[in-house]
């Protein structure tokens, strides 16, 4: 019997793989991968959010109805009755032979069903184009919320998408409540930017006009952002959106008040200069979420694309509205669903909680092994040692976080590894007791364990991966290191101390003290 | 050292009647107490907010009650100690799903004259992510089972798998019912408990019905009971030693883990040992109990062996081209 057998050589490279790959993580050390704290350990927030998708679609109709109505105005097409009723466009011709022309417009556009009857046309979204709408939606509110997050400065923030409508935001780190809350803010900002027409014509009756009967102009009334009071009454149609904000930086005017300064695109530019130009001395009113800013009146034709937005900002806000400008609109608002926000002293509460703990049961578990099965106990603490680097290695190989739940299971997976070395000891003992050599016990204990250990280690791994189907954080997180546990004790637990004793073969032969090596006489 | 003498063979299967009924007897109580009193469902699942404080001294409950009592939209808020006397977690079943004005921010403002305090955690579920939460559990759950009795079955045989997974719902209902009876809070976690259970039972229980298969196998015994009362007594040591290397590590996570793993490792502490007992007093009972014949399954073992011998002579005479 040669004392490196290859059972002994795969351990062996498995201790050095499990040492060397978890000092980055033991150590802290800055090189190397570490496992990550999940969020309950280390501190921070975490939130999920709906994406209300039915607006996106509501404000593309919007869109589509401006365009309809710029493209009527600059080919000399008479329309009426423009308006928006729910998910639908509709609108009247003139003219019977210019319908061809509309129609052809709006099929460049895409993704419409168009009706005609008689004069009448009624445009709206196909199913397909909903669906498209709404997922385009969320995941314009991904990158959206992302540059905004970058842009604020925080540590790894991560935002990603789950399910349908769902954004799941994590940020680690976030120290106190003032951070948390400019970070909820900067997220839930909509930054929509309309530029609208005030409607001069029935301006001065908007304090006794209904929402409806504003409708029936197509207008909608909207409120002055610092006085609830001044109501506007303004064209539902926006001439310009916040899709044409190229750029958005603060400012300051006359009085040193900050502001904001924002550029049109090219398209956006001609637009503004159009309008401008044709509706000198009428207002224009800078519309942010909802709320009017500012409605100055038209002097002149304004070219160039810029414009800027005044109306009493403070300088932190000013700057969060400028970076949500510069980062894009999010196309629908979001719903907070879930939020989950941890302190980083309980975060560190709780480490030190679980590291007793792990370290108490460890001792523990193996003080009993010793006592109760001598040098086979020694054996299988090895392996059970060997494990513990292995699934801090692996975990940080994959880059996993490492949360309260994972710690548990790391602890469990401590209790419940020296199983596979339990039953192949008894098996060994037992085949002691009946007369077999040494050798001969450890040889058939081995192969008679096996099946046991496969089919009972198979099933609790079935188990895990359908917690981590189904799971979601802290659950994933647990299933993931049950399952590393369970994959390094079969390779320690089995292959490796089975190599141990291979390699002590002709020492345990020699020696014949079968209670010195497994604890019974 | 030795806990029990592996030769020494125990009548389990003599006695498999009281143990049936004491396990039925806790079986129903449990079904009684989820049913009459329930789960006490967290806001992981039913939704709601919880607020976790810690005052720099001994914390004012009193006061802090009093505060809320004032403003309508806390009148209905649980205020309890958690884990010290610093700190305090209030409970409230409503959420807000408006990012910009959090609740987090109000209660500072709220409980500002109570005394100096920390707010270390605040969690707000909606009521769409918890009934989804709960769900998925629901979901996870019966997919185990059913992915378990695959398994088992094709691996053992079907009455094997039926016997463990009634072992199994054996364990878990029994979990559950201590989980009511102490009425501990049922949240993320000690879904992630009940799942462990799940392996950790199966696990005990595939061991000594391996043992079981391995019995009827190799000795020529004919009396299923007597194989039953062989292999449970010499998986005894494994069984009970697993079990107690595993309690260990669970008690010290129950005694040093700190509040928030409390329910996790309660959970995991009444589940072993009910898992133990039922590996070692019931799953084997339902195998018995459930008629499964040793003839048949080595006829039908002999009769697969036959085949694949079959099978070999045919393959071998083709290779040879004598067909």
């Amino acid at each position: 019997m040669k004392i490196l057998n290859y059972r002994l050589i795969i351990f062996i490279l498995s201790i050095i793989f499990g040492v060397v790959f978890s000092i980055p993580s033991f150590m802290q050390t800055n090189s190397g991968k570490k496992i990550s704290l999940g969020l309950d350990l280390q501190g921070g927030l975490h939130m999920l959010l709906g994406v209300q998708t039915d607006e996106a679609v509501t404000s593309k109709i919007k869109t589509i109805a401006t365009s309809i109505k710029y493209f009527a105005e600059d080919e000399d097409l008479l329309i009426e009755d423009l308006s928006i009723n729910g998910d639908s466009i509709t609108f009247t011709i003139l003219d019977k032979d210019e319908a061809p022309k509309i129609e052809t417009m709006l099929e460049k556009i895409g993704g419409l069903e168009v009706g005609l009857d008689e004069l009448t046309f009624n445009v709206s979204l196909t199913d397909d184009e909903i669906v498209r709408t709404k997922d385009l939606s969320v995941a314009q509110a991904v990158e959206t919320i992302r540059n905004r997050l970058d842009q604020f400065g925080l540590a790894e923030p991560t935002v990603i998408r789950q399910g349908e409508t769902d954004i799941v935001v994590q940020l680690p780190g976030i120290r106190s409540q003032e951070d948390e809350k400019a970070a909820r803010e900067l997220i839930s900002k909509p930054a929509n930017l309309e530029l609208m027409a005030v409607d001069e014509e029935r301006a001065d009756q908007v304090y006794t006009m209904s929402d409806a009967q504003a409708a029936s102009y197509g207008d909608i009334i909207l409120e002055d952002v610092k006085n609830p009071n001044t109501l506007y009454l303004v064209k539902e149609i926006p001439i310009l959106n916040g899709e044409q904000v190229i750029d958005a930086k603060v400012a300051f005017d006359q009085s040193n008040q900050p502001i904001i300064n924002f550029t049109l695109n090219s398209s956006g530019a001609r637009i503004f200069g159009d309008f401008t130009a044709k509706s000198i001395g009428k207002r224009l009113a800078v519309v942010l979420d909802g709320k009017v800013y500012s409605a100055p009146s038209i002097r002149e034709r304004i070219g160039g694309g810029s414009g800027q937005i005044s109306g009493g900002f403070t300088m932190i806000e000013a700057g969060n509205v400028a970076i949500a400008l510069r980062s894009g609109a999010l196309p629908a608002s979001v719903k907070l669903l879930e939020k989950r926000s941890v302190g980083p002293s309980l975060g560190a509460d709780s480490i030190q909680a679980s590291m007793v703990a792990l370290i108490l049961g460890f001792v523990l578990v193996v003080v009993f092994m010793i006592v109760y099965y001598k040098t086979a106990g020694i054996i299988a603490n090895i392996a059970l040692i060997t494990n513990i680097f292995i699934i801090v290695s692996v975990m940080a190989m994959f880059g996993a976080t490492l949360t309260l739940p994972g710690m548990a299971g790391i602890v469990l997976t401590v209790g419940m590894a020296v199983d596979a070395n339990v039953i192949i000891t008894e098996r060994i003992r037992e085949l002691l007791r009946q007369g077999l050599s040494i050798q001969k016990a450890i040889e058939d204990g081995y192969s008679n364990a096996m099946r046991a250990i496969l089919d009972a280690n198979i099933t609790t791994l079935l188990v895990a991966v359908i917690l981590y189907a189904y799971g979601t954080g802290p659950i994933k997180g647990f299933a993931i290191t049950i399952s590393i546990g369970i994959l390094a004790s079969m390779l320690t637990a089995i292959l490796g101390t089975h190599g141990i004793y291979e390699a002590l073969m002709p020492k345990i032969s020699k020696d014949k003290n079968i209670k010195k090596w497994f604890g019974v006489s | 050292m030795e806990i029990f003498k592996t030769d020494r063979i125990y009548n389990f299967m003599g006695r498999r009647l009281p143990f049936l009924g004491l396990s039925s007897i806790l079986f129903i109580a449990s079904i009684v107490i989820l049913f009459t009193k329930g789960l006490n469902f967290g806001i992981d699942f039913a939704g709601g907010t919880i607020i976790q404080v810690k005052y720099e001294k001994q914390a004012p409950i009193s006061d802090i009650r009093t505060v809320l009592k004032t403003k309508p939209e806390y009148a209905n808020a649980i205020i309890s100690e958690f884990g010290s006397k610093e700190e305090v977690v209030i409970r409230l079943s409503g959420t807000s799903s408006d990012l910009s004005t959090d609740i987090s921010d109000k209660i500072h403002n709220v409980l500002a004259s109570t005394g100096n305090f920390e707010v270390r955690r605040v969690d707000i579920v909606g009521p769409k992510v918890g009934g989804e939460l709960r769900e998925k559990g629901v979901m996870a759950l019966g997919l185990a089972i059913i992915i378990i009795l695959i398994y088992v079955s094709f691996r053992f045989e079907w009455r094997f798998a039926i016997a463990s997974i009634l072992a199994l719902i054996h364990d878990i209902t029994i979990a559950m019912g201590a989980l009511s009876l102490f009425s501990i809070e049922v949240n993320l976690d000690i879904l992630a408990a009940i799942l462990t259970l799940l392996g950790y039972s199966l696990n005990d229980t595939i061991i000594v019905f391996d043992r079981i298969r391995e019995g009827i196998q190799t000795s020529k015994e004919t009396l299923l009971d007597t194989i039953v009362n062989e292999s449970v007594s010499k998986t005894l040591s494994r069984t009970t030693l697993t079990s107690l290397t595993t309690f260990f590590v669970v008690v010290t996570l129950f005694a040093f883990g700190g509040e928030i793993i409390h329910g996790f490792a309660f959970t995991l502490l009444v589940g072993i040992i009910v898992g133990t007992y039922s590996s070692i007093f019931i799953a084997a009972s339902f195998l018995v109990q459930l008629k499964f014949s040793i003839t048949d399954f080595r006829s039908k073992e002999a009769e697969k062996l036959k085949r694949q011998k079959e099978k070999e002579k045919i393959r071998a005479m083709y290779e040879k081209g004598t067909v």
